[in-house]
Formats: C-alpha cells, structure tokens, sequence
C-alpha cells in the first residue's frame, strides 16, 4: 500500500490568485493513499524542498505529487530533494497547475476544479510508478560546429583551447563567412578582414581544430554525447596535400565569366577560384558547372600550369563519418534579394544595389578596388538615397516581421565612410525609426547627422524610378508632413536578413525546433539562449536570430563553455523512462522499429518454451537499446499488440489518469 | 469555348468601345460571350467595410448566373473585374461574409465562391495563349510603340486579382508584342490616375494624370492602352499637358484581328 504525499505551491500569487491552493490540498488529502496533504508560498524554495524532505521522512512516504509549475520548470529540483530523504527520484510526479491552470483561467472556481482534477490524476499516476535508476552512457570528447563563419570559428577556437577536439564542417570552399565580406565594422571602424583573417588562420593552424571546408553534413544519428555524423566532403578537384596555394590555376583559367559569388556577383571569377585573398584554406576549387574541362572534356589548363601536380580532374565526394559528444548550429545568415520589392527597382536598375552589395563596392578588395563606382557606368555617384527596413519589420507577405537589428547601423557606417572618403556626397536615408542601442552605438549615428550633416528622413520610400537618368525616389517625410522626391545616382536597400537556406534541414536532421521564421529555437529564450532544446545541440550566432558581431562573438563564447562543460563530463546519466518490449506480447511486426526515430529498436530471433510436444518455438521479438531511446513513446502508439510500453509513463499510468480526470 | 460575360454599366454607356471590341475580337478569336441575363451594376466600388453586405449583392448576383450557367465568368472593365474578383474570394475564404449574404440571397444552393473570374486579359493570357494570339493577328500594329497603362485597380491587392505582378507587371506588354507593336515600359505604368478624386480636386488628379501620360511620353510611347474606363476618363479629361492618344486595349486587338 502507497503512502502518498501531495504539496500544493502558491508560486506566489501565480497559484494562489487563481485557485484556491487550500481547497487543492484538502481535495487530494481524501484521494486513496494519499498520507499527507499540504500548501506552501514556494515549494520550489529551500524550505519549500525542506517541507518535502521532512515529510517523506516523517510520513515513510512511497510516493510524492508536487502540484505547481510546468516539470519542465522544476521537475529536477523535486526529483532530487526526494532522492535527498532516500525515495527514488521517480516516484515524483508533478500536477501542472500553472502553465496549465491559474495562467490560463481566471474563474477561481473553475480553476481550483481543474486544478483539483490535475492533482487527482497526478496521485492516480504515481500510485504505479515504479522506481527507475537511470543508466549511463559515455561522452565522445569531440565537438561539430556547422558553419565557419565568426560564430563558429569562435565556439571552435574556444573549444579547442580547452582542449577538446573540434570539427568545423563549412559549406563554402572556405571558412569566414559573411563577416569576410564586410568592409569595416562599427562602431569602432577598424576592418572586418583585420581582424577576421587572424581568427580564421588560429582556426586553420589549431592543432585541436580540423576544417571541413567545401562540405556539409549528410546525417545525424545518436543524441548527446553520442552523436554519429556522417559529413560529405564535396570534391575540389583540388587535392589540398599537394596545393600551394600559388593561385596561378585561377589566372589562366580561360572560363573567367562566372559571377564571383564573395563580391556578390559584382565581378567575374573563373570556372577555378579561390573564393578571396586570405581564404582558409587557400586552395583553389573547380566549379565543374562553369569548367570547359567538364563540359567539354577540352582544356585542361589549369592542370598544365600546376606545378605541384595538384589539379585532380577524378576526385570523387568522399563521406566521412564522425562521432562527437556536441554538435554547434553557427549556420549564419543571408540577406534577402529584394526582388519581391518591385517598387524600389532592385530588378530594373543596377544602381539600386543592397547593403552587402554597396560594402563590396567600398571594400580595397572588392570590385572596384574600394573606389566608389556606381554598377551602370563606373561613375562616382554624388546623391546616394539609403532605405532602411526593406523586408524588415513588415506585415505583407513581402515581409519578415522581424528587426533584422544590424541595417541601422551599418547604414551609419555606410554614410559615415562614404562621407569621410568623398566628402562632397549628399547622403540620404529614410527610416522607420532609428535604433542605435549598444556601446557606443548611438554615439555612433550621431555622428553621421551632427559630423557628417547625413539628411535623415523618417518615412519610407514608395518608388523609385528613372528619370533623365538619375533615380527618382519617391517617398514621405513624416516629419514634414509631405511627400518628396529626390534624384539620386545611387540607391541602398538595407535589406532584410534572413537564416541561411540549409537551416531548415539541419533543423530536422538534428531534431532541433525552429521558429516560423527559421531561426533555432533555444531551450529558454532568457536562461537558456544558447542550448537548442535538443540535448547536445547548441546555437551560435545568426542562425538563433539577427545579432551584430559583438553579440555573436558573446555568444559563440557562450556556446564553447556549454559545449566544453559537456565534454568535461566522462559520463552522463541517462533517462531511465525508455521504451521496453514484453517478449510475450510481442509479434516481430516491425512497425515499432520503422517509427524509431533512433534507431533504438532491433530484432532477435529468441526460443521461448511452449505447451506442447514442441516445448520450444523460436519467435522474432523487439529489443530496445536502452542506451540509445529517447522515450518519445512513438513505438508505444504504434505497436498493435500493447507489447511496447515506457517506463515511467506507461499504458496502464496513462489511463489510470484518465480514469482520475473521469470519475 | 462559351463563357459568362458581365460587361458593367459604363460599358454600355461611355465605354462601348471597350464593350463592342471585345465582343468582335472574341468572336474573331472563337470564344463565345454569353452576356448574362439580367445583370446589374457590380457597385463600382469594393466596399471595405466588412458589414457591408447589401453592396455585396448584385455581385454576387451575378457570380451566381455564371455558376448557374456552369461557365466561367469574364469581364472586361478593370473596376467590375476588381470588384467581382474581391467579393468572390469574400464568397469563398469569409465565412462571416458568405453566410451573410447567402442569408439574404435564398439560393437554392448556397453561392460559396465556385465561379472563377477571369479577366478578358486573362483569357488572352491563359486560355488563348499570346502565342496563338499573335498567329491570329491579320493586321500586326508594326513600328507602334504603345504604353500599357494597367492602372491600380487592375493589378491590386494582388494576392485576390492574381493577374501579375502589381509592381513589374507584364501581361498588357506581352499582349502588344503578341499584335506586334512595341511595348513602352516606363514607371508610372502601375500608379493611380486620380480615380474618383477628380470629383473632389480636379487639380490633384490632373497632376497624377499628366504624370503617367508625361511618363509614357518620355519613354517614346506614340499611344497608350488601357483597360478602364475611369482611367480612360482621367488620362482623356485631366492629362491636360499632354497629347497622347489613349485607346482601350480591346480596340487596338480587334485593329490587330481586322475587325474593327
């Protein structure tokens, strides 16, 4: 027979406003078993678990019903102060009385019913709650990161200076990201390339670091600390152990009309290119869409000129498959082409460029060897109209509703550096509302209005248009109530950011959640914000939202001490509440094992003994790999003959609440 | 191929041409256009205001003949196609609206949006095809540079009309190349005439009118279509600045087929 404790949590007055805590407990002191029925402001607090712990003491409780908060909140803190007075952690069983009650009712009556009934089923469930001692599995002290931009170049070196193994798989032939493309970097002005490229060769160099570039992740399995990855290594065409980086491959490469993705297609590069000057690694690749050589089986060249032999037409994808204990999403961003606009002209005209664009176009390394040349004609342009939240912050479904956080200020930079090596520039720039916080940030903006005489609007433009050769663009001045249009030379469109495209599949490789706007979720918007809600996983940078460098740098940080305070564990303890199959019930149907979405079930052939002459018969049955469930109980709905079953959160305890919910 | 036809009430007064040209180049194109019995004026105007049902009606009205009838509905005017096009997605996506109006109506069956609307561009478009347009052209308008002005009220909100894009349309460019003239595009193709406002303040829808016709103009355009009789009325009465000729686009294709 049970002895059954119930503690009923005011949280304050997010309970007791709503229901009638007092009631609760007296309710569930005359359920079956239940010993010894309670209600306290904060059962979550240290005398709150002291009330906890001496009562199980005091009563010899067998079981214990917490009725308070979601268990995602607090189930930890319970189960461990009842493993303090020596009962199985497991035999607590929380009733959610405030996510799923006060919050959402505002009848107290109604609400202290409900609440009733949660605590009931509550006690009805832990009534067959058995004790479960949660195995171990051990941590692979290796650590993915997806993406090499600077979140991810960050998290890895952080990573590796403690000591830990780290792999960087990066899509593009190199690693530094968006950040390698930008020109300088505000508020501070000093630039992206400066103090990137120092990053990315420590990256390089490090010996616990090892580059994936030119790849990406083909499947995930496993869960944390034991994660198996298989990783495609896309042929360069290029064997890197030979290649010295020499660069002549890509001059005499006859195929120069390719649009050069890293100066945003401002310029050409060859069909064999490094993607810019300090690349890392700096070996070439063959794009082989754009290669006569694999069009036409002619040319070659690239090969001739090779001193080193290093041009290898043959290569083949090779996969190579990993284990890590962690895995790091630092999939970055994109900015949205803003064709969908047709009103700003960003399809028509070549001179209404994007924000990334117009940093290329300034950038030494860039197009125009960092003079300011406009796209049509290569003139310096002398009227430049900024316009600020271009897909940003919108309702349409044009639109991203977000702030991509980053446009106002780096169209501060734009104007401050336009101004400051082309003076004689008139600079204008419509926005929404200006938002500069952060160190020095809006110091920063000032002074592109009071320095620098930048013509701010506040308003947004509704066309623009040429005329006579220079670009109308028509827009409102709210602050003078009128609707004005200026000729500009050069028109540029902070347009919005969005999550890089090969997130969404990551996210499901992986398990880990996603926003509606493709964003990774993290486990606790405020005191979780770098763990995905997915054990093992964790966020770095843009893919988790819009941030500006600062931030993601914080962040990356953030995600290395998550990741190395994983790796540092030798083992971890499980979670006892997974699948088992009754041998006797069980048909070897299979259906259990296609919906594992972890491959945790298999099959063996097994004698059982059987009335008859017989004796024994050999029948085929489930077997579930304890170490590798998850628990999510997808087996348990699908077996047809009731052979599969989870501890902790059995067939029989469910219905048995049901029951309670019922009578 | 038989469709319902709703010409509209200033089709049959101001705008015949517009009317009776679509009616030639149709037949010359082997569509038949079943005028629909009995119809009545589609409101003019979409009305905004979502307990607005009675101006709903005659719309629905006749949406209902074309189901009735078991064809497709096409109209020609940009402000009946626009208005007959937003209140059949009301029909069919606003229940509020729907059991409204059917309330009032008393259909045996009730009207849920089944008829599909197409404008007579969309006919060209889609079910003519501008290819097989253009092989039917007897007369080609050669050397014509001709403005297709489409107005807002054509194009907008674009996710209900569904006819192109609202801010880089094509469809009325296409038409000219198909009766071999050259398309003029130029900015102020999708920008409003002045609409109605030339009741209130003649001088404001003036300068929008002489802005789209100056805009043409300066981008070489020698005529300008359009689809609209408002439009027609603006851009003839207020484009005062300017001497452009603007036609209904239905008139230059029968031109184009021979039968005008």
């Amino acid at each position: 027979m049970h002895k059954i404790g119930v503690f009923v949590c005011w949280c304050g007055s997010n309970i007791a406003a709503t229901v009638d805590v007092k009631a609760v407990a007296e309710a569930a002191s005359k359920e079956p078993c239940v010993v010894y029925a309670t209600d306290y402001q904060y059962m979550c607090s240290e005398s709150g678990q002291n009330l906890i712990i001496d009562a199980i003491k005091e009563h010899n409780l067998t079981g214990v019903v917490i009725c308070s908060c979601s268990p995602r909140m607090h189930e930890t803190t319970f189960r461990k102060a009842a493993q303090k007075a020596g009962l199985n952690p497991y035999m607590v069983e929380i009733a959610n009385i405030r996510e799923q009650c006060s919050w959402i009712h505002k009848d107290m009556a109604e609400a202290t019913a409900k609440a009733i009934v949660l605590a009931r089923a509550a006690i009805a469930k832990v009534q067959l709650n058995k004790p479960l001692i949660a195995g171990e599995s051990e941590v692979t002290k290796r650590c993915l990161v997806i993406g090499g931009g600077i979140a991810g170049i960050q998290t890895a070196l952080d990573v590796a200076e403690a000591g830990f193994p780290v792999d960087i798989v990066e899509k593009k032939p190199t690693i530094g990201g968006k950040m390698a493309q930008l020109d300088k970097t505000f508020p501070t002005l000093d630039c992206a390339a400066c103090i990137l490229t120092p990053r990315m060769v420590e990256a390089g160099a490090h010996e616990n670091i090892t580059l994936h570039t030119y790849s990406e992740v083909e499947e995930v399995s496993g869960f944390v600390g034991n994660f198996t990855v298989k990783i495609r290594k896309k042929a360069r065409k290029v064997k890197m152990d030979l290649c010295t980086g020499c660069g002549l491959c890509t001059e005499k490469c006859p195929m120069k009309k390719q649009p050069n993705e890293f100066n945003m297609g401002l310029d050409k590069r060859g069909a064999i290119y490094i993607p810019f000057a300090q690349a890392v690694p700096k070996v070439p690749v063959i794009d082989v869409e754009a290669c006569l050589k694999f069009k036409t089986g002619k040319c070659g060249i690239c090969s001739k000129v090779c001193t080193a032999g290093a041009i290898d037409y043959e290569q083949q994808d090779e996969i190579i498959e990993q284990k890590y204990g962690a895995i790091v999403l630092a999939t970055g961003f994109d900015q949205i082409k803003p064709t969908k606009f047709g009103e700003l002209g960003y399809s028509q005209y070549p001179d209404v460029v994007t924000s990334l664009e117009y940093e290329r176009l300034m950038n030494a390394a860039g197009p125009t060897k960092g003079h300011l040349l406009r796209p049509s004609d290569g003139k310096p342009p002398k009227e430049i109209v900024f316009v600020q939240c271009v897909g940003s912050r919108g309702q349409s479904c044009r639109d991203k509703s977000y702030c991509s956080k980053v446009c106002c200020m780096y169209t501060a930079k734009h104007a401050i550096l336009t101004k400051d090596h082309y003076p004689d520039t008139n600079i204008h720039v419509f926005y929404i509302d200006e938002r500069t916080p952060g160190k020095n940030f809006d110091e920063f903006y000032r002074r592109a209005v009071e320095q620098y005489g930048v013509d701010y609007i506040k308003g947004q433009v509704g066309k623009v248009y040429e005329e006579n050769g220079k670009l109308m663009v028509q827009g409102s001045d709210l602050l003078a109530n009128e609707q004005i249009t200026l000729a500009a030379d050069m028109v540029v469109l902070a347009a919005a950011i969005e999550p890089d495209k090969t997130a969404r599949s990551l996210g499901t490789m992986l398990t880990a959640s996603m926003d509606t706007n493709d964003f990774f979720t993290e486990a606790h918007a405020k005191l979780r914000p770098v763990e995905s809600p997915t054990a093992g996983v964790f966020l770095s940078g843009m893919c988790q939202g819009p941030k500006d460098i600062p931030e993601t740098v914080s962040q990356a940080g953030a995600a290395a001490v998550k990741v190395i305070g994983l790796l540092t564990k030798d083992k971890l303890l499980g979670n006892p509440c997974v699948a088992h199959s009754d041998e006797m019930l069980c048909n070897g149907c299979s259906q259990c094992a296609r919906v594992c979405p972890y491959g945790a079930i298999t099959y063996v052939d097994k004698e059982f003994r059987v009335p008859g002459p017989k004796r024994v018969e050999t029948r085929r049955v489930a077997v579930v790999n304890e170490a590798v469930c998850q628990g999510c109980g997808a087996c348990t709905v699908t077996c047809p003959s009731t052979a599969m079953d989870l501890k902790g959160f059995s067939n029989r305890q469910i219905m048995s609440e049901v029951d309670a919910i019922c009578k | 191929m038989v469709y319902s036809y709703y010409p509209g009430c200033t089709l049959k007064t101001k705008a015949k041409d517009l009317d009776m040209y679509a009616r030639k180049s149709a037949e010359a194109l082997g569509i038949t256009l079943e005028e629909i019995p009995e119809w009545q004026c589609c409101g003019g105007v979409y009305p905004q205001a979502q307990d607005e049902i009675a101006t709903k009606l005659s719309s629905v009205r006749t949406l209902n003949s074309a189901k009735e009838a078991g064809n497709d509905l096409v109209t020609v005017c940009s402000a009946c196609h626009h208005v007959l096009k937003r209140v059949n997605d009301d029909m069919a996506n606003n229940e509020y609206i729907r059991t409204r109006a059917n309330n009032y109506m008393e259909l045996e069956e009730p009207y849920a949006g089944e008829t599909k609307v197409l404008h007579y561009l969309e006919l060209l478009r889609d079910v003519v095809g501008f290819d097989e347009l253009k092989k039917k052209v007897v007369n080609p308008l050669k050397g014509k540079k001709i403005a297709a002005y489409y107005g807002c009220l054509l194009l907008r909100p674009s996710g209900v009309m569904g006819l192109d894009d609202p801010e880089d349309p094509s469809i009325m460019e296409d038409f000219i190349k198909a009766l071999g003239a050259t398309p003029v595009v130029y900015p102020f193709r999708n920008e409003c005439c002045g609409g109605y406002v030339t009741l209130q303040d003649q001088s404001l829808a003036q300068k929008k009118s002489n802005k789209v016709l100056g805009s043409a103009e300066a981008q070489g355009a020698e005529m300008v279509i359009t689809a609209c009789p408002l439009c027609m009325y603006n851009l003839k009465n207020n484009g005062t600045e300017h001497d452009l000729p603007v036609v209904y686009f239905t008139e230059i294709l029968a031109e184009a087929l021979g039968v005008k």
